[in-house]
């Protein structure tokens, strides 16, 4: 990777941006980093174009490593397909903007929902997917909090979580109904608002 | 050293072969939305696996161990899955032809497996192997949307129709001895308790059967006995069905080893 990347801007196509890499960055520190992140803006969700990798909290950290520059992304679920497509994302628009960085995969500490920026949120109502309702933390605290449910008897057993309450990303009802745990992917749930009668994805807490 | 990585095996093939088997659903689920939760289900237990896999080759230094060399090139006496979970979904002694699965099995399978794995990642979290560590909590974030999924399958089929109740029944009464060998432990699960690295599953047998119980007195039905020949597939030793597990899962790979596309 770092072999063929360009080392100075006569190799770079027309109208990029020059980036610097290698002993440039790592003289120029602060300012090679921005840029990367700057760069990365562009690489969005496959399965959900309208976010990109860092509202998605997917891009962790761009670091000076032993060899080089790092740029570090966490996997989201353990069997997501999108994830090789979002490491070779990242180094394709690496490459495009010139810059020589090796992607490192991390799996600590666990991708959360949580780590979804504000702006992703909005974004992914808009596309009509309904963001996570409440925070992982809560969601798997719980599921262990005995004292809040008290039907413990009528099958919520140890561990077992419960549905969301949810609003549409549609009309913004919160009379929904979920119709199966598993939606169009495995990070998603499907429901069904009762209000417009549109069906829609619900990105569950991770 | 090789005590450990039969650990690791153990928790890696359990994910592989169970997400094998939930596959096999893929295009012949009950209803569209249990065919693609089942698909999602797989595609996580089968992520789960590739992450141990990659662990193992990792921990192995060897220079050629892979993902795929572990999932496609040993055989069934090297896999250390708990037998359960290579059974086909029927309660058929013999089971000959798709149209023998009972979804009914699927259901008290996956709610048996994941009722034990939430506890199990959950500890797993607190393991010495930094690693391990890192892939249960994100494995205990999967198990617990499989536990919900699978528990809610029981109380509906159990508290259903007539017949949806008699073949949930069914289900609990076939796979519940097989169970047993989550209690008795193998040498390579009592060698990493040891280390530190991995976890008595014994701790969480109460908590469990809690779980099993409330759960199936909710979908009224009988609670059934687990007695019987204590099964013995984490030792690699396994019933008749893992070679044809493995045959399907296997003969593309072995047909074109290493292919890339």
């Amino acid at each position: 990777m770092q072999a063929d990347a360009p080392s100075n801007g006569t190799a770079l196509p027309a109208g990029m941006p020059r980036l610097p890499d290698g002993p440039l960055a790592q003289s120029q520190g602060a300012d090679a980093h921005h840029a990367i992140w700057e760069l990365l803006e562009s690489v969005t969700d496959p399965e959900i174009p309208v976010v990109n990798l860092r509202e998605m909290g997917i891009l962790r950290a761009v670091r000076q490593g032993q060899s080089g520059l790092e740029v570090v992304i966490t996997p989201t679920y353990s069997g997501c397909p999108a994830m090789s497509q979002m490491a070779d994302d990242v180094e394709q628009a690496l490459a495009r903007g010139g810059v020589a960085a090796r992607v490192i995969t991390q799996l600590a500490p666990a991708w959360s929902t949580d780590w979804m920026t504000p702006e992703a949120r909005d974004k992914l109502r808009a596309y009509g997917i309904a963001p996570p309702a409440k925070s992982a933390c809560a969601a798997s605290a719980g599921s262990q909090v005995i004292a809040f449910a008290p039907r413990r008897n009528a099958g919520a057993g140890v561990g077992v979580s419960q549905a969301d309450s949810v609003a549409c990303p549609q009309c913004g009802s919160s009379n929904t109904t979920e119709i199966s745990h598993f939606g169009s992917t495995a990070c998603k749930a499907l429901y069904r608002c009762l209000a417009c009668m549109e069906p829609f994805d619900y990105f569950k807490p991770y | 050293m090789a005590g450990y990585q039969d650990y690791l095996l153990h928790l890696a093939d359990n994910a592989l072969i169970l997400g094998q088997r939930n596959a096999e659903w893929c295009g012949h689920g009950p209803v569209i939305e249990e065919d693609l939760a089942l698909a999602n289900n797989a595609l996580d237990l089968i992520g789960q696996a590739r992450l141990l896999y990659q662990h193992v080759a990792t921990v192995r230094k060897d220079g050629k161990s892979s993902e795929d060399l572990l999932a496609f090139f040993r055989d069934v006496p090297d896999f250390k899955n708990y037998t359960l979970l290579e059974l086909p979904h029927s309660t058929a002694i013999l089971p000959t032809a798709r149209g023998d699965r009972d979804y009914a099995v699927t259901v008290a399978r996956n709610f048996l497996y994941s009722a034990l794995m939430v506890q199990v990642w959950a500890a797993l979290t607190a393991s010495n192997d930094a690693q391990l560590a890192a892939i249960a909590s994100k494995s205990l974030k999967e198990a617990q949307y499989h536990l919900r999924h699978a528990h809610d399958w029981v109380l509906r089929l159990g508290d259903g129709t007539e017949e949806s109740r008699r073949r949930m029944q069914a289900a609990f009464d076939y796979l519940m001895p097989f169970t047993q060998e989550f209690w008795t432990p193998s040498a390579a699960e009592s060698a990493a308790v040891k280390t530190g690295a991995g976890v008595d599953v014994n701790r969480f047998r109460a908590e469990w059967e809690a779980t099993v119980a409330d759960t199936l007195q909710a979908a009224t039905l009988k609670l059934p006995s687990s007695k019987g020949f204590v099964t013995t597939g984490k030792h690699g030793v396994h019933s008749e069905h893992l070679g044809f597990v493995l045959a399907e899962m296997q003969s593309l790979a072995r047909a074109h080893p290493e292919a890339v596309w």
